[in-house]
């Protein structure tokens, strides 16, 4: 099953190899991973998604656990949570395609970032089945270049 | 006053306590090694390779319980060092490494000896460190220390650029104490996880305890035979656990595992309730995780979380040190009312009347187990037994009845080739007072041949009792076993006269035979009590170490010597390693 891992851990150097070091060592999978500071400039959060049976993800959450630098985890799929992923995405356009392109725009509530007389580039940010539902719609001829910054999360209990 | 960093480093080994460093200079450290000459406290040992000063170290832990100290430089200094510092952290052995690292401004330039020490170590040390500023010092070799020796233990590396040894800074106190948000090392076990399982304890019919190396390193060994005694339960131990309750009481099975005893091994098979103290289910001790201990319920002990529930799912987890959890268990136990267990020992004697670690001697040739037998009767059991990897380690495990807990040392974990000299050595070292025998084979002697200089120049009297077969015994085991007799390069064709090795190394050499010469060479060898002798023993060359349990068997499935056949098992097994 798919799992959403929050992450705090001490914002110093070589921390986020620690992390990668240790799904690689024990073959843990990574289905994504971002890393930035946080409101305290000494901490980092770290958002990882990875997919594995319960026994393994009880494994990730206490191997994470042991690395000295870290502070917190969480297992966010365990709690009530919110999700979001952003995708910029080219979209290439013609005098034929515009019209159909803009519509599923705003079908999907996508933003336009910047025109050009062939392309849009685009962005939206949604849960991860939104982005892979907005790309299925369209041809993969349309869809120029996609940059997605994986999955970050947050706790729903304040 | 200012000090240099070095100065700073050396000074705060000393406020650490540091009695011993084992080491080796290089250009990175020179500045260090200035500072240390200059320190009187701080014995240091100069190694003949790097991987000796952590295996030296190492050795000096767990026979002390203190932390052990290796100093090394830059590049190969450090690259020697790592299969010490990965052998003290599968074992979780207390290390600090202190590593010379190139000048700071030539970092990530390929400089002369520079390597990635923190990178190449990341997943063999339980942290490190790269010191990037002179203030750094002091409090990170406070944290070290901290992280190395609370918590599980294990090994530390703080990499220290040569710039940043030689720049100076007004002296401030060493710290006292160290609080890290992110590491907490006191973990107190749940009550209510205790109550549970001395419910679970009281009921048992067929209970055994299954103490493994986090009773020796928690020195829990006094609670463990208190709560042993006061249960009546029977006990049995893991490699790395041998020593932690006395192998000569009646309520020890013995070793269990791969090679365990016939009894351990049964009773866990047949145990309705398994309690592993400090012991972690390792592969060598499971077998085939699908038929391991199938009508038991577990108790897990052990103060690291991530081992609960990794290998074998507990039914009752307890984290927490395993002192304290057992302190807790006599506590409650006390006046508790447990269940009658006598059909549980009657049949755990018959199990032991299988006697399965008797062995036929064959006239003419030297029986290794008659060896370590021996070595048993003239230490009169009392000896630090160091060991290196294969045939010749099951043995000592087997044969040597170890009463005491850091009486036996050895790479259980990461099964390292060339422990056991330089780790003797450290023994050696540490409990001066204690006669150290290392248990070895023709093949792991070969590979830390070079600290027997070291053991001269610092006085440390080893006795080396070789079990010389020409062959890598282990591995000739397995491909008899499984390779059909095919012994792909196990055989040492060429090896070197040991005696006249020994004695050019300024140590005393005796060769044994015969049997009838074995017990007057270790009589002789024990007398000498300020000197080193490599008794290089003739043994037979076709033993192999039972009971086994053969890959992809479960603890059931053991095989005796001289009474079953060992068969190849069904090519998928050969997984297991």
């Amino acid at each position: 099953m798919r799992h959403i891992i929050s992450v705090i851990l001490e914002n110093e150097a070589g921390a986020l190899s620690r992390v990668a070091g240790l799904f690689s060592a024990r073959g843990f999978n990574i289905e994504s991973l971002t890393v930035a500071a946080t409101t305290d400039s000494t901490l980092s959060r770290m958002t990882i998604v990875s997919v594995g049976d319960d026994g393994i993800i009880e494994q990730i959450v206490k191997q994470l656990d042991k690395l000295i630098d870290v502070v917190k985890v969480v297992d966010l799929t365990a709690t009530e949570h919110i999700e979001r992923e952003l995708l910029l995405a080219k979209i290439s356009i013609s005098s034929d395609t515009q019209a159909d392109v803009e519509a599923k725009l705003d079908q999907f509530n996508a933003k336009i970032i910047d025109a050009a007389e062939e392309a849009y580039i685009v962005e939206l940010a949604g849960k991860s089945q939104k982005i892979k539902d907005f790309l299925s719609a369209f041809n993969a001829e349309q869809i120029i270049e996609v940059s997605r910054t994986g999955v970050t999360g947050v706790c729903q209990k304040i | 006053m200012k000090l240099n960093g070095a100065q700073i480093l050396v000074n705060s080994l000393k406020s650490e306590g540091v009695s011993h460093v084992f080491g080796y200079p290089g250009g990175a450290v020179l500045h260090i090694y200035d500072a240390l000459n200059a320190c009187e406290d701080i014995k240091h040992i100069l190694v003949r390779h790097e991987q000796g000063a952590t295996h030296g170290a190492d050795g000096y832990a767990r026979a002390s319980g203190k932390c052990g100290v290796t100093l090394v430089t830059s590049g190969p200094g450090i690259t020697n060092a790592v299969t010490g510092i990965a052998t003290a952290h599968m074992d979780s052995i207390p290390m600090v490494i202190i590593s010379g690292q190139v000048p700071s401004p030539l970092i990530g330039m390929d400089a002369f000896q520079e390597v990635d020490a923190v990178g190449i170590t990341r997943s063999c040390v339980k942290h490190n460190f790269l010191i990037k500023d002179i203030s750094e010092i002091a409090i990170t070799v406070k944290k070290a220390f901290h992280i190395a020796t609370t918590g599980r233990p294990g090994p530390v590396l703080i990499d220290i650029p040569k710039d940043i040894t030689i720049a100076k800074m007004e002296v401030e106190e060493y710290p006292k104490t160290i609080e890290m948000r992110s590491y907490k090392s006191t973990i107190k076990a749940s009550d209510h996880q205790i109550k549970k399982a001395v419910v679970m304890l009281a009921n048992s019919k067929r209970p055994i305890l299954y103490a493994g190396g986090g009773c020796i390193i928690g020195n829990a060994s006094k609670e463990l035979r208190e709560f042993t005694h006061m249960t009546g339960f029977p006990i049995t131990q893991t490699l790395m656990g041998l020593g932690a309750y006395p192998m000569t009481d009646n309520q020890s099975l013995g070793m269990l595992g791969m090679h365990g005893t016939y009894e351990a091994n049964m009773a866990m098979h047949g145990s309705d309730c398994v309690v592993a103290i400090g012991s972690r289910f390792d592969d060598r001790i499971t077998g085939n995780l699908e038929k391991f201990c199938p009508t038991a319920k577990f108790i897990h002990i052990d103060i690291d979380p991530s081992q609960i529930s990794k290998n074998v799912v507990a039914d009752i987890p307890i984290v927490g040190q395993t002192k304290q959890v057992l302190q807790a268990l006599i506590d409650q136990m006390k006046d508790k009312k447990l269940a009658d267990i006598s059909n549980w020992w009657s049949q755990i004697e018959e199990w032991r009347k299988v006697d399965s670690l008797a062995y036929k001697k064959s006239p003419g040739v030297i029986k290794p187990q008659t060896v370590i037998e021996m070595l048993y009767e003239v230490t009169k059991g009392k000896a630090i037994v160091t060991s290196d990897v294969g045939q010749h380690q099951m043995w000592a495990a087997q044969y040597y009845l170890f009463d005491e807990p850091r009486q036996w040392i050895n790479s259980g974990g990461l099964g390292t080739m060339g422990f056991g000299l330089p780790a003797a050595m450290g023994a050696k070292l540490a409990m001066p007072d204690r006669d150290v025998a290392c248990v070895t084979g023709d093949g792991s002697i070969q590979m830390m041949l070079q600290e027997l200089s070291t053991m001269l120049q610092y006085s440390t009297p080893v006795k080396i009792i070789n079990l010389n077969n020409g062959y890598l015994g282990m591995v000739r085991q397995w491909q008899e076993f499984f390779y059909e007799k095919r012994y792909a390069m196990s055989y040492m064709e060429a090896l070197p006269d040991f005696v006249k090795l020994a004695e050019s190394y300024g140590h005393m050499g005796i060769r044994v035979e015969k049997e009838e010469d074995l017990k007057p060479a270790l009589i002789e060898a024990f007398n000498q009590k300020e000197r080193t002798v490599f008794l290089d023993i003739v043994t037979d060359p076709s033993e192999n170490v039972f009971p086994m349990i053969p890959a992809g068997g479960g603890h059931s499935d053991m095989l005796l010597a001289g009474r079953d056949e060992m068969v190849s098992k069904d090519e998928t097994d050969f997984n297991a390693v």
